[in-house]
C-alpha cells in the first residue's frame, strides 16, 4: 500500500483525481484559489446567519451557574484546519481506514480543496462519489440535483464529507450546570419514561357468544388481557365453553410475555383448568403473533401436574369486506402426546374446531357478530366421547360480540 | 414608548384571562372568524416582557365545544411578535395540575432556554412561573408549543413572528398568519393507547374485499405480495380524519376562518403546521403561491400551486389575488381523510367552492425503501426476489491484492469489477434471500439495533428530497420540492463536512413502536455526540412507510440538495417514506438539544434522542 501511496503522492496533477485530492492524497493545481477564499467567507457570516448575542443574556429565574453562552466561534476556518498537524505514525488515510488513531486531540479531517467538488460532480453525484458510497458514507442519488448556476453552488453542501472520527459520547447532563443535578435528574427520568418507557393494557374478548345447536344451546368465550410495555408484558388468557343449565369448563392462563421480534411474543407461565373434569394445573410455554399474510396465530405446549403433555394451535384472519364489516375465519387444533382416559383424551389430534364469524364494527372496540361454528372430537378422543355417551361435535350457529377496551 | 403601552395592555389582558373566564371571545384578533389581517404595529403580544398563562379552557370548533389547553385563554396561543435584535423575557405561568413547558420552535437561543424538560431545563412545575430570557437573533415565522406529555395536541401551540431589524426584504401589503393544526375530542392519552392496542385503529381507508371486487386499489396479486410482508399500503397517517378536525387558526372547516384582502394586493401568508400528527397538502385553488421563506429563513422565490407542509415546518408564501372573489385555502391531510379549510376574501361572509377530498394515496415500492430498484414494474413486486443489499455493501470477495478498503478509495481495482458499476451491479444480483428477509436485512443498516422496534429496513432507499411528497406525484400542477428551495443568503459555514453519519428512522406499526436506529429514547443510554463547530453531514434513512418530520433543536441545518453554499437552511425536514434526506449541520451551540420526529405520538413512543454539543477544549465531563 505504501508503494501505491508514494506513487500517488509523486503523481502529477493529471493523475490527481478529485477523489484522491479529497482524501488528501494529493493537491489539485486549481485548489489554491478557492481554498484561499473559503475560510475568509466563512469567517464573516452574513447577518442573516446566526448573529451572536453581544452580551450574555441574564439568567432567568435564579440560574445559579453560568449559562453556557453561545459565543461566536473564534474563526470557523480555525476549527477546520486544512493542514492539521499530521501524526507521522498515522497518516490520515490510515486513520480513516481505522488502521490507527492519530495522536492529535482534535479530530483529523481530510479537508478537501474546494475545487475537488465540481470536478467530482462531473463523474457522479457530487455529494456522494462512488468511493464514499462504497464505504457506506452516503447513498448516491438516483436523479441528479437541479443544476446550480455556474457562479455558485460549488462549496458548502457541494463538498464531499471527510471521515473524521465521531467524538466519544458524554453524559447528556449539560443542563446540570445551569439548574443543578437535583432538579434535572427527576426530569431526565420522566423524559425517558415518557418517550418509549410507558406501560399500557388491553382487554380483548375475541369471542363472547351464544351457540345454538340441537337442543343443547351453549356459550363460548376466548379472550386475553395484557399489561406492560412494548417488550415485557403480563398476559392473562382465558377460554372456555358451557351449556346452559350445565357446568362450565374452561381455563385461565397467566403468562409472562416477551416480544422477540417485530411480530411475535414468546410466552411462558401457568394454566389452570376448571369445570366438571379434573382441575389440572399446567406449566405453559407458547408463542403469539402475526404471521405473513396477516394471520393472527398462537401456539402453546402444556405440561400437566400429572406429567401429561398437550399442545394447541390456533389462528384467525380478519378479512375486511368493507371498512366496518369483517369476516373472521378461525381454527383451533388441540393435541395430546398421550392417552388420558380420565380426561377423555386420546393421543394425537384430540379435537378441531373451525368458525366463520361476520362482525360489524360499530366501533373498533365493539362489534356484534353472527356466524357458524363447527367442532369435532377426533381419533381416540372421539371414541372416549362415544363410550361416555357424549357427542363428538357438530355445527352450531353463533351470535356474539367481539369487544375490547 | 409604544412598548410600554403594549405591555400594559398585555398585562391587563393577562389579568382578565387570569380570572378564569376563558371564553371563545378571547380569541386573538388574527384568529377571529373574520380577520382583517395583522396590522403590523399592533401585534397581539410583544415587547420585552411577555406574560403567558397555560391553563385548561374550553374552545368552540364547528359549533362544538371541546376541552383544550390554551395560553392566555386562546387556542392557538397568542401570536408573539418580536423584532430581531431585541431581548425578550417570557414569564410563563403554569396553571395546570401537571408539569408544562414551552419550546420556542426554530429559535436560536442558549440551550437552557430551549424548553425541553429533562434536556434543557427541569420543566415548569404546576402553579409556578418560569421566566425565559434570551436575545432575538433572527427573523421570520416560527412557533412555540409544549414539550411536556401530549399537551401540544390539546392546543398548547402558537405562532411567533419576528420582524427583521431593518426593512423586511419580503414586501407585502398585508399578511395573515395561518396556523394549521389537528384537534380531536378524544383525549391524546386515549389516542395513544388506542394506537398501542391497534396500530391501524384510526385508518378507515383500508383495502377491502368490496374494493377489490370494484377494481379499486391494489390487484389481488399485489395484495397477496404486500400481505406476505405484513405491510399495509394504506397506512399513510396514524391518526386521521376519523377523529381529527383540521383547524386553521383554531377554527374548523365550517367555521371558515377568513382572511381579508383587497384585489391586487400582495398578501403574505405565514403558514405554520402546528399539528400533532398531520402532514398537510396545502393549496389555494386559483392562486399561485410564491414561496419566499422556509422554516423562517428567506429562500429565492419559487412559484408553486401546492406544497406539502410537514409537521412543524413553516413556509411564508406571497399570493396576489387579483379578482374580487373568494378563494378557498385547502389544507388536505396527506391521507385525504379530511381537510383544514379557510377562505381568503375581499369581504367578510364570502366563500368559494371547497374542492372534494382527492383519492388517498397508496404506498408503493419506493415508499417501502426500494427506490433503488428501478426495474420493478410500477408497484409490482418484480424486484422483490433480489437479495436487496445497499450500494454501501462491497460486492463479493475481493482479490487479496486489492482488499475492499483500498479498492473503495480507488487505490486499486479489483479484477473485473469497475469501481462505479460494482456497487450497483452487486446490489442487483439475485440472491437466495426471500422477500421477508430482504425487508429486514440488517446488513444494509449496520447502525440499527436488532429490536422489535424495527419492522422493516429499507433495502435500497434513495434520496427523495427532489420529490413532492406522498400522493402529490401526479396532481397535474407544480408542487414544491425541497430541491426547489435555495437560500437567499450565502450559508454562514461553507466548509466541507468533517465527517458523515447515518441515522435510521425505524418503526413498527403493529406494536406502534418508533425509534431512531431501533432504540427508543427510553432505551438509549448516551446522546448523539458532537463537538462545538463540527460540521457533519447527516443522512436520515427512513426505514418505515411513513414520512417523518425530523426536528433538530437549537440549530439550522443546510439541506444537501445541490445548491452548494446557497443550501436552504431548515430546522425540520420531512423524510419521505422509504427514502433518505441529507443535511449538513454546524454544531455551533454548546449544550444538550432534543432531536426527534415531530409526529407527537412517534416522539412519545420513543422516536427521540438527545444531541450533545460539547466544547473542544476537553471540558466534556
Amino acid at each position: 500500500m505504501s508503494l501505491v501511496l508514494s506513487a500517488m503522492l509523486l503523481a502529477s496533477a493529471a493523475q490527481c483525481t478529485p477523489e484522491h485530492a479529497a482524501m488528501g492524497h494529493c493537491k489539485m493545481p486549481t485548489a489554491a484559489k478557492p481554498k484561499a477564499t473559503t475560510p475568509k467567507a466563512a469567517a464573516k457570516p452574513k447577518p442573516a446567519a446566526r448573529p451572536k448575542p453581544a452580551a450574555r443574556p441574564k439568567p432567568a429565574a435564579k440560574a445559579p451557574a453560568r449559562p453556557a453562552q453561545r459565543s461566536a466561534p473564534p474563526s470557523r476556518a480555525d476549527a477546520a484546519p486544512a493542514a492539521a498537524p499530521v501524526d507521522p505514525s498515522c497518516p490520515p488515510e490510515h486513520a480513516a481506514m481505522g488502521h490507527c488513531r492519530p495522536e492529535a486531540s482534535a479530530p483529523q479531517q481530510a479537508a478537501p480543496p474546494a475545487a475537488a467538488a465540481p470536478a467530482a460532480a462531473a463523474a457522479s453525484d457530487p455529494d456522494c462519489p462512488p468511493e464514499h458510497a462504497a464505504m457506506g458514507h452516503c447513498t448516491p442519488r438516483a436523479t441528479a440535483p437541479a443544476a446550480a448556476p455556474a457562479s455558485m453552488g460549488t462549496v458548502g453542501t457541494a463538498l464531499p464529507a471527510g471521515n473524521a472520527p465521531a467524538p466519544a459520547a458524554p453524559e447528556a447532563n449539560y443542563a446540570d450546570r445551569v439548574w443543578g443535578r437535583d432538579a434535572m435528574a427527576p426530569a431526565r427520568t420522566a423524559l425517558r419514561r415518557e418517550h418509549g418507557g410507558m406501560s399500557y393494557s388491553q382487554l380483548m374478548l375475541n369471542l363472547a357468544e351464544v351457540q345454538f345447536r340441537d337442543g343443547r344451546d351453549g356459550y363460548r368465550w376466548d379472550g386475553e388481557f395484557w399489561y406492560g410495555g412494548d417488550i415485557n408484558r403480563l398476559t392473562i388468557k382465558s377460554e372456555g365453553e358451557g351449556t346452559f343449565r350445565e357446568n362450565t369448563e374452561g381455563e385461565v392462563q397467566a403468562l409472562y410475555s416477551r416480544a422477540v421480534g417485530p411480530y411475535f411474543n414468546l410466552q411462558a407461565g401457568v394454566r389452570q383448568d376448571f369445570g366438571p373434569g379434573p382441575d389440572r394445573t399446567y406449566a405453559t410455554v407458547g408463542f403469539e403473533g402475526l404471521a405473513p399474510y396477516w394471520f393472527d396465530v398462537e401456539g402453546a405446549l402444556f405440561l400437566s401436574d400429572k406429567g401429561d403433555v398437550f399442545g394447541r394451535l390456533e389462528g384467525y384472519y380478519d378479512q375486511r369486506i368493507t371498512q366496518r364489516l369483517v369476516l373472521q375465519p378461525r381454527v383451533e387444533l388441540n393435541l395430546s402426546a398421550q392417552d388420558v382416559p380420565s380426561s377423555g383424551l386420546g393421543s394425537g389430534l384430540t379435537d378441531a374446531e373451525a368458525g366463520l364469524r361476520l362482525r360489524y364494527e360499530i366501533k373498533r372496540e365493539f362489534a356484534p357478530y353472527v356466524g357458524v361454528y363447527w367442532e369435532r372430537r377426533l381419533g381416540d378422543t372421539a371414541r372416549y366421547a362415544r363410550a361416555a355417551g357424549e357427542g363428538t361435535g357438530g355445527f352450531s350457529v353463533v351470535a356474539g360480540v367481539r369487544a375490547w377496551f | 414608548m409604544t412598548r410600554t403601552i403594549d405591555r400594559r395592555q398585555l398585562l391587563r389582558g393577562a389579568t382578565l384571562t387570569g380570572g378564569g373566564l376563558a371564553l371563545a371571545a378571547c380569541m386573538p384578533a388574527w384568529a377571529q372568524s373574520v380577520s382583517a389581517g395583522i396590522v403590523k404595529p399592533l401585534p397581539t403580544v410583544s415587547g420585552e416582557d411577555i406574560t403567558l398563562r397555560i391553563a385548561h379552557q374550553m374552545m368552540m370548533i364547528d359549533g362544538r365545544e371541546s376541552h383544550a389547553i390554551g395560553i392566555n385563554g386562546t387556542v392557538p396561543a397568542p401570536l408573539i411578535r418580536l423584532r430581531e435584535g431585541q431581548n425578550v423575557r417570557l414569564h410563563v405561568e403554569n396553571a395546570l395540575d401537571e408539569d408544562s413547558s414551552i419550546h420556542w420552535h426554530g429559535l436560536i437561543l442558549p440551550f437552557h432556554m430551549d424548553g425541553v424538560p429533562g434536556v434543557s431545563f427541569p420543566g415548569i412545575k404546576p402553579r409556578s412561573t418560569f421566566t425565559y430570557e434570551f436575545p432575538i437573533v433572527q427573523s421570520g415565522t416560527y412557533w412555540y408549543h409544549s414539550h411536556s406529555g401530549l399537551q401540544e395536541q390539546l392546543g398548547h401551540y402558537g405562532p411567533i413572528v419576528i420582524d427583521p431589524k431593518g426593512v423586511d426584504p419580503i414586501q407585502s401589503d398585508r399578511e395573515h398568519v395561518i396556523v394549521l393544526s389537528d384537534h380531536s375530542q378524544m383525549h391524546p392519552h386515549i389516542i395513544f393507547k388506542k394506537l398501542k392496542q391497534q396500530g391501524g385503529y384510526f385508518n378507515f381507508q383500508k383495502q377491502t374485499l368490496a374494493g377489490l371486487l370494484a377494481g379499486k386499489d391494489q390487484s389481488a396479486k399485489e395484495r397477496l405480495e404486500w400481505g406476505a410482508m405484513r405491510m399495509d399500503p394504506t397506512d399513510v397517517a396514524d391518526v386521521t380524519g376519523s377523529t381529527y378536525t383540521y383547524l386553521v387558526n383554531g377554527h374548523g372547516p365550517r367555521d371558515n376562518w377568513t382572511g381579508l384582502f383587497r384585489p391586487g394586493e400582495r398578501v403574505r401568508l405565514r403558514i405554520i403546521n402546528a399539528s400533532a400528527m398531520t402532514t398537510f397538502n396545502f393549496r389555494i385553488p386559483g392562486l399561485k403561491m410564491t414561496v419566499v421563506q422556509a422554516d423562517g429563513l428567506p429562500v429565492r422565490p419559487v412559484a408553486v400551486d401546492e406544497m406539502q407542509i410537514a409537521v412543524a415546518e413553516t413556509y411564508d408564501v406571497i399570493v396576489q389575488p387579483a379578482d374580487e372573489r373568494a378563494y378557498t385555502i385547502v389544507g388536505e391531510s396527506v391521507d385525504r381523510s379530511g381537510m383544514a379549510r379557510a377562505t381568503l376574501a375581499p369581504r367578510e361572509g364570502m366563500a368559494a367552492a371547497v374542492p372534494p377530498l382527492r383519492r388517498r394515496p397508496l404506498a408503493d415500492m419506493k415508499d417501502m425503501g426500494m427506490g433503488g430498484m428501478d426495474h420493478g414494474s410500477g408497484g409490482s413486486m418484480a424486484g422483490m426476489d433480489h437479495s436487496a443489499m445497499g450500494p454501501a455493501k462491497p460486492a463479493g470477495a475481493a482479490a487479496p491484492a486489492c482488499p475492499p478498503e483500498h479498492a473503495a478509495m480507488g487505490h486499486c481495482k479489483p479484477a473485473g469489477d469497475a469501481a462505479t458499476g460494482g456497487g450497483q451491479q452487486g446490489a442487483m444480483d439475485h440472491g437466495s434471500g426471500g422477500m421477508d428477509h430482504s425487508m429486514r436485512d440488517f446488513s444494509v443498516a449496520p447502525e440499527v439495533k436488532k429490536t422489535p422496534t424495527v419492522q422493516t429496513i429499507s433495502p435500497m432507499p434513495v434520496d427523495r428530497m427532489g420529490e413532492p411528497g406522498q400522493g402529490l406525484e401526479d396532481v397535474g400542477h407544480k408542487v414544491l420540492v425541497y430541491t426547489d428551495l435555495m437560500a437567499v443568503d450565502r450559508n454562514p459555514d461553507v466548509r466541507a463536512p468533517d465527517r458523515s453519519m447515518r441515522i435510521h428512522l425505524t418503526g413498527n406499526m403493529e406494536r406502534y413502536m418508533w425509534a431512531f436506529d431501533g432504540e427508543k429514547l427510553s432505551e438509549v443510554r448516551k446522546p448523539i455526540p458532537f463537538l462545538k463547530d463540527e460540521r457533519v453531514r447527516v443522512t436520515l434513512v427512513n426505514d418505515t412507510m411513513m414520512g417523518h418530520p425530523i426536528h433538530l433543536h437549537g440549530h439550522f441545518f443546510e439541506l444537501v440538495t445541490g445548491h452548494g453554499e446557497f443550501a436552504p437552511r431548515k430546522h425540520t425536514i420531512q423524510v419521505q417514506p422509504g427514502g433518505t434526506a441529507t443535511f449538513d449541520v454546524t454544531t455551533d451551540a454548546v449544550g444538550d438539544w432534543a432531536f426527534h420526529c415531530h409526529m407527537l405520538y412517534h416522539m412519545h413512543a420513543g422516536m427521540m434522542q438527545v444531541v450533545s454539543v460539547r466544547p473542544r477544549d476537553g471540558d466534556t465531563k
